[in-house]
């Protein structure tokens, strides 16, 4: 197994099947997840209503231009042939054009590399080798939707208006869409046949704040010469061989984001696993410097190549 | 460093910080947090707001991150930390490797060879497509005039209306020079730009699925023009019709043309793909098709002007093949001549 470039057991995503590692140019892997197949949906729907809607804005323009005329010309002006009516239907054409082909390209050209769908569910577009994201591969993954999706939704609803539409059209059309729809389901990166061709993937946006120092207090009490905490507490060598990183981590999780209660049941955990009497009104101070000596401990195996899972595999 | 800037708290902070990983995160994180700013601006788009300073220092700025994380990988168990430094990284390393070129530039380097260039790329394809539409051509011309049932087969009815086999020679004649309908020719090329420009793009697409679907729609095309060529062609108006058609058609089949061959080029860099992966060889044709169908979008908005205004305005034979020869020149001289001097300069 391509094991994750840091620490190979936790786990970054919800679905560790879509983890990847994208190599930078400068060598350092850095870890991307793919986007899930139902943020992809929810992000093109977002996209087709922001289209639909900018359609409706422009025709609702027009009707309002043409409802000038009329008010300011007196009737009938508008509808002629060669009057403003056939400017705006010009006009209406190329923008509905545009919307379709030009508002997936523009957004994705961008510094963000997403439409607004993508924004509001936080993926963006990425190329698949981790090198730069070119013109090129926006243009080919995004004239690819057209028969994805555009052609046989307008064949559909064209013949269903038209009346033309056998049975067996409709079937078939239903079944071309359903092919392209599905497509990214069929494999593990996820990806439509328009990145297939363009050499991209679409990927998760990551944007976490820096938390502040796990365990403040028990630096405070610190001895910086031996890095062993001079407080209140210490824990011989046994009381710390009993845990690994994964409950390093899972301590620190608690100590960051735990409620009072949270942080009372773990101490009685941890005194009960370590032979400790659990005291009452100190929970913090000692998780912290709990966490400190651990952490110190495991970070120093680290350091000699040692590692220790959880609290299942040998002490280092 | 930077810990040359830092204040006296901080240094008190390092100097007490119990773990060596926390001593290197507290002496570093001035410069992460400095990166993570100017990042956050630039997503926003407001990169113009950074100062001179900030734009220089952030591949710097970069490089030292992409450092720090590898150390924190080695040396840190604070998960906070390393998922913090991994975001981080991820963003500035889009905007360090973004899409650096402006779409002025991109667009510059497009009609400044590159556009020329994909084209020359995909010669041999451009001679398949070109096979095909001519082989599509006779076949629609032969069909018909072995059954002229045919013609309604091939036809849509919106064409058939008056020019159908058996039709009189005026008849026809005043499809070619009709001087009616002027009115409303704007609306009428932007139609058929947009119904075109969504052909030419169905005939790119279908080129994935190993270019037999590419094919077929040039044939079906081309055969609807032969068969049209015949019914002028049996009351004598065959230089009318080719003239009538060349105005604009000479622009609009070849952009017909290379779209095809665009979608030839990613079906057979599939099945074929030599010594690449599958992928990679879909991935680099798709590129190279994707430049030549955005030149193609272009030159169909030349067809549809030229189709809706240039045709019914311009009703004298010689001076529609004038035209139509003169854009055919153009932009044969444009793809095959210019721009070929510059080796594999990249746009």
């Amino acid at each position: 197994m391509s094991s994750t470039a840091t620490d190979p057991w936790i786990r970054r995503s919800a679905n560790p099947k879509l983890d990847r590692i994208m190599v930078s140019p400068e060598g350092v892997p850095l870890n991307v997840t793919v986007a899930t197949a139902g943020a992809r949906a929810g992000a093109l729907t977002l996209d087709i209503l922001i289209i639909l809607g900018l359609i409706l804005g422009v025709s609702l323009l027009g009707l309002l231009v043409l409802w000038g005329f009329e008010s300011a010309f007196g009737d009938g002006i508008a509808l002629e042939d060669s009057g403003p009516l056939s400017v705006v239907a010009v006009l209406w054409i190329i923008a509905v054009f545009l919307f379709r082909n030009a508002y997936f390209l523009y957004f994705e050209l961008g510094d963000r590399a997403a439409t607004w769908g993508k924004r509001a569910v936080g993926i963006r577009v990425a190329a698949r080798d981790g090198g730069r994201l070119t013109a090129e591969a926006v243009i080919a993954r995004n004239i690819i939707r057209d028969i994805e999706l555009f052609l046989p939704l307008m064949f559909l609803t064209s013949g269903e208006a038209d009346g033309t539409m056998t049975d067996f059209t409709a079937w078939a059309g239903f079944l071309w869409v359903l092919m392209f729809l599905l497509f990214p389901l069929f494999n593990k990166d996820r990806l439509r046949c328009g990145d297939l061709i363009a050499g991209t993937w679409v990927i998760q946006n990551v944007k976490r704040n820096l938390d502040g120092v796990v365990a403040p207090s028990a630096e405070l009490s610190a001895d910086p010469v031996t890095g062993k905490t001079a407080s209140r507490y210490e824990f011989s060598d046994t009381d710390l061989s009993v845990y690994g990183e994964f409950e390093l981590q899972t301590l620190e999780s608690v100590l960051r984001t735990g409620t009072d209660e949270a942080l009372a049941t773990v101490t009685t955990s941890i005194c009960n696993k370590i032979g400790w009497e659990p005291g009452s009104g100190d929970e913090r101070i000692f998780l912290e410097a709990y966490y400190t000596a651990l952490r110190a401990k495991l970070e120093r195996g680290m350091r000699f190549g040692k590692r220790r899972k959880d609290k299942f595999s040998k002490d280092i | 460093m930077a810990s040359m800037a830092l204040d006296p708290t901080m240094e008190q902070a390092i100097e007490t910080a119990a773990l060596k990983s926390d001593r290197f995160r507290l002496e570093r994180e001035a410069d992460w947090i400095r990166l993570e700013e100017i990042v956050t601006k630039m997503e926003k788009g407001k990169a113009r707001r950074l100062s001179d300073e900030d734009v220089l220092a952030l591949p710097t700025l970069y490089r030292t991150l992409l450092s720090s994380l590898s150390i924190a990988r080695e040396n840190s168990l604070d998960a906070g930390l390393i998922d913090y430094l991994e975001g981080l990284a991820l963003r500035s390393y889009f905007l360090v490797y973004g899409t650096q070129t402006s779409f002025g530039r991109w667009l510059k380097g497009f009609f400044g060879g590159g556009w020329s260039q994909a084209i020359r790329d995909i010669k041999l394809d451009i001679w398949i497509a070109l096979f095909v539409m001519i082989a599509g051509t006779l076949i629609g011309y032969v069909l018909v005039a072995g059954d002229s049932d045919w013609y309604y087969a091939l036809v849509p009815g919106n064409f058939a209306d008056t020019r159908v086999p058996g039709a009189t020679e005026a008849a026809l004649r005043e499809t070619l020079f009709s001087t009616k309908e002027h009115d409303g020719l704007g609306v009428f090329a932007a139609y058929l730009f947009s119904n075109n420009a969504q052909v030419a793009i169905l005939a790119f697409a279908l080129g994935f699925a190993f270019a037999v679907p590419s094919i077929l729609l040039l044939i079906h095309n081309m055969a609807l023009l032969g068969a049209m060529l015949w019914v002028f062609a049996q009351r004598g108006l065959t230089v009318e019709f080719v003239g009538w058609l060349s105005i604009h058609g000479t622009t609009e089949l070849f952009a017909i043309l290379l779209a095809g061959a665009a979608g030839i080029h990613v079906g057979r860099s599939i099945a074929f793909p030599g010594s690449k992966s599958h992928l990679t060889a879909a991935s680099d044709a798709g590129k190279r098709a994707a430049l030549v169908m955005a030149g193609v979008v272009i030159m169909l908005i030349c067809a549809g002007l030229l189709e809706g205004f240039a045709r019914q305005l311009i009703n004298d034979t010689g001076l529609r093949y004038l035209v139509g020869g003169a854009m055919l020149t153009f932009w044969l001289v444009y793809f095959f001549v210019f721009g070929r001097n510059r080796t594999g300069a990249n746009p």
